[in-house]
């Protein structure tokens, strides 16, 4: 599935939007959150999951092809942690 | 933010009401859970992709009391983030919010001096082993 595939759903499900409304409205739904994240906040979408921004501390680590010692900097990570809904929907 | 907060931004953004901005961000999450269930991955570019991966069953433990405990087969989503949000995520200083971004917590976070990554709060400690776990556990993870 791709962004062309949720427009087309949201052309169908939800009326009154012309193709390029319906990838307009997409996209700002995917800018919203991405500016969220940036910002590092939490988005917490209920019944799929949320969407967390984590700190890591800096570890040691190897250039696992040539065996150098190299230090892994301090940086920030998103994760997924999916809800009890959408988990349960996909063992269903 | 919640889904609820991402409707209301999402009305005031593509100037929807609120009942279509709902209709639309719910339809979002329908479409891209239905494709997992099918067990098709999700692409959206800039974003991430999801995929839906398959365990098998193993012998887990109870990290409570250490009992032995059967893991049934399983399939969970697995979402890797985008190029492009991974080094926004990373480059970004701003103090990360642990709460769900009620308005003054929201107010708070915009007013305050942005932070270098490397000074960031308890939330940077490593993940501790089983055993040590409560005395080590940071605010966002009680």
């Amino acid at each position: 599935m791709t962004k062309a595939d949720i427009i087309e759903r949201v052309c169908e499900e939800v009326g009154g939007f012309s193709k390029k409304e319906a990838a307009d409205v997409v996209e700002v739904v995917f800018e919203l959150m991405k500016n969220t994240l940036a910002e590092g906040e939490k988005i917490k979408i209920s019944g799929f999951g949320n969407f967390v921004v984590r700190a890591k501390n800096p570890r040691p680590g190897r250039n696992p092809q040539t065996g150098v010692q190299i230090t892994i900097d301090a940086r920030r990570v998103l994760t997924f942690k999916p809800s009890n809904v959408l988990k349960a929907a996909l063992n269903a | 933010m919640t889904k609820s907060e991402l409707i209301e931004r999402v009305s005031e953004a593509a100037k929807l009401t609120k009942g279509k901005a709902e209709l639309v961000v719910g339809t979002i999450f329908g479409a891209m859970t239905e494709a997992m269930v099918r067990g098709e991955g999700i692409e959206i570019r800039g974003f991430g992709s999801f995929t839906v991966r398959q365990y098998k069953s193993y012998e887990g433990r109870n990290p409570r009391t250490g009992g032995s405990v059967h893991v049934k087969p399983k399939r969970l989503p697995f979402f890797k983030v985008g190029k492009e949000l991974r080094a926004r995520v990373n480059l970004s200083t701003a103090p990360l919010v642990e709460d769900d971004g009620d308005d003054v917590e929201v107010q708070e976070r915009k007013t305050a001096a942005p932070k270098p990554v490397a000074a960031a709060p308890a939330a940077a400690k490593p993940r501790p082993a089983p055993k040590l776990r409560e005395e080590h556990l940071s605010e966002d993870e009680i």
